[in-house]
């Protein structure tokens, strides 16, 4: 699976508007070529952004696998904390009512409203908060709010212009990739990975139940309030450096749980390879298909997630039955 | 090892489940938690396995204090089987069954191939042989009962509490059980609805009412017809054996 990212990586750098060859880019990345064209495509703009798929999708499919077992549904994913909702405020209200320009303000804003978001469901959810119908209900609600917040920005103060990078951003877009942005998400999603994949056998005894894992050693309190602030913190710098890119997180866990089983020390990595594998095809799919128009890479995610996810469900009815 | 609770009590929002309930166990007993529906089996075998903080009274393993020992410590040291066992859980039942493992190693420790084999082994003695990579979510209620019962006792406890062990397994089973309860040598605690089985096997009984003790002995001085009628509402003969359990007959 290692080496089917790093092909899918290399591969993906080589489709583009400018037609080069794997042997081209091995050579660039390698720094052999001596063409400084070649070289400018590759490292400046291409492979950031083939990074940046590779850590948003790995990340975003270990959130939703730890958030799946910390809850116990199925249906849980990254966003579920108001994160994604809170991001979009945060980035439209920096847009919309000009607070600063510039990329790095729009990170910054998505962050500070997804971490808004979280303190808003943390505050909803009350001191019981590690109780998963708790937060849960509590992210919805905190989702519905800021959502409407965006929507009353930009209702109040939008041109064409902001509304249509708007809607790009919400869909979730990797146009935004740099050095700064995937070195950033790298740097958190590596973190995050370790700490869950160090609380491995504790995710297994959730997923069986909050009872068996309390009596096999582990404080469920405790365990959740690291895990959910973990995992939020991950999804709040994903959402900043890409949007918000949907049905990752939901369907990657389930067919990574079909292939290495359930068993987290080897299902947290597999999340991680599988979801980075996928948003970096996603992704050259959304720039190069419909060329020169760029597709939101949520749209791909989701187009491509959906009937994923429905063949999954299917193949779980079967296997009960 | 050696149970003890002092005093315990639990109240919810002003409603008492537990008052005032003392219970001793020796080591490597059986002893039968009997009582009707709410009368608080559920409540305080949460509180002796430390799911549950009790507000008053305290819980004494070997003599000390429960919640003086540490989280890990415990788990290699008392197993629980709840009653609510999850149906939807998509683990294989190999997976479910190394879960008992996870206290015993160190924690980033991957899955030791011995633990495996004893996994395996434990399917054999539960009497499942080759299930272990059947899914839980595909398996019936009495094989999900009989894989989790395998589970806590892979766990190695020298404590090992029960709620209602029995209720989706079938006769055979059941007596499997019980012998297999007897002889694995941990104390043990198990919640029971089954008057005649409990007599049968254990080696004391305690009846809760209401959430309090009303009968503590072994089965043949506590189980009385007069209890069964005062508890249960239903007549009922009880026969002592010279061992101190009993055979008791529900009068329909």
């Amino acid at each position: 699976m290692l080496a089917a990212l790093l092909f899918s990586a290399v591969g993906a750098i080589t489709v583009g508007a400018a037609d080069l060859t794997f042997v081209e880019v091995a050579r660039a990345l390698t720094g052999t070529t001596g063409d400084p064209i070649t070289d400018h495509i590759v490292w400046d703009l291409r492979a950031p952004r083939v990074l940046l798929a590779a850590v948003v999708g790995g990340g975003l499919a270990v959130c939703g696998a730890v958030l799946q077992a910390l809850t116990r549904n199925a249906l849980a994913d990254p966003y579920l904390l108001g994160i994604s909702a809170g991001a979009s405020t945060g980035a439209v209200a920096v847009l919309v009512l000009g607070i600063a320009s510039g990329a790095t303000a729009l990170a910054s804003g998505a962050f500070l409203g997804s971490a808004a978001a979280f303190a808003v469901t943390l505050a909803l959810a009350g001191r019981r908060w590690t109780e998963p119908a708790r937060i849960l209900l509590a992210g919805v609600a905190a989702g519905q709010l800021f959502a409407a917040l965006t929507s009353l920005i930009v209702v109040s103060d939008a041109t064409a212009q902001n509304t249509r990078s708007i809607t790009f951003w919400l869909l979730g877009s990797l146009t935004a990739a740099s050095w700064p942005a995937v070195a950033l998400s790298a740097a958190a999603a590596g973190a995050v990975l370790l700490c869950c994949w160090a609380a491995a056998p504790a995710l297994d005894a959730f997923t069986f139940g909050a009872d068996v894992a309390q009596s096999l050693g582990f404080s469920p309190a405790r365990v959740r309030a690291l895990l959910f602030t973990a995992t939020a913190l991950l999804a709040a710098t994903l959402v900043a450096a890409s949007g918000a890119i949907g049905f990752i997180g939901l369907t990657v866990p389930h067919a990574a749980r079909v292939l290495a089983g359930s068993r987290h020390r080897v299902l947290l990595p597999a999340c991680a390879l599988l979801g980075a594998i996928f948003l970096i095809w996603a992704d050259t799919a959304a720039r190069t298909v419909f060329a020169p128009q760029e597709v939101p890479v949520g749209v791909v995610t989701a187009l491509l997630g959906v009937p994923a996810f429905a063949i999954l469900l299917r193949r779980g009815q079967k296997e009960k039955a | 090892m050696n149970l003890e609770a002092q005093e315990v009590a639990v109240r919810v929002t002003g409603r008492s489940l537990l008052t005032g309930v003392n219970l001793t166990a020796l080591p490597a007993t059986l002893v039968g938690l009997l009582g009707p529906n709410g009368s608080g089996k559920s409540t305080l075998l949460r509180v002796l396995a430390g799911l549950r903080r009790p507000d008053q009274g305290r819980v004494l393993l070997d003599g000390a204090d429960r919640a003086a020992v540490p989280r890990r410590a415990l788990a290699r040291r008392v197993a629980i089987v709840t009653q609510h066992v999850p149906s939807d859980v998509d683990m294989t039942v190999l997976d479910v069954l190394l879960l008992a493992r996870i206290p015993h190693r160190s924690r980033l420790a991957p899955v030791s191939v011995v633990d495996t084999a004893m996994a395996g082994e434990a399917l054999v003695r539960a009497g499942l042989p080759g299930f272990g990579g059947r899914r839980w979510n595909g398996l019936s209620g009495g094989e999900r009962q009989r894989v989790d019962i395998a589970r806590a006792l892979l766990q190695q406890p020298d404590l090992l509490l029960l709620d209602e062990p029995t209720n989706h397994l079938d006769i055979r089973h059941r007596l499997d059980l019980f012998h297999r309860l007897r002889s694995c040598g941990a104390t043990v605690v198990a919640a029971l609805h089954d008057l005649e089985l409990a007599a049968a096997f254990c080696d004391r009984v305690i009846v809760l009412q209401h959430g309090s003790v009303v009968a503590d002995g072994p089965p043949a001085r506590a189980l009385t017809p007069d209890l069964i009628r005062r508890v249960y509402e239903v007549d009922a003969d009880v026969t002592a054996r010279p061992d101190g359990r009993a055979d008791v007959r529900i009068r329909t």
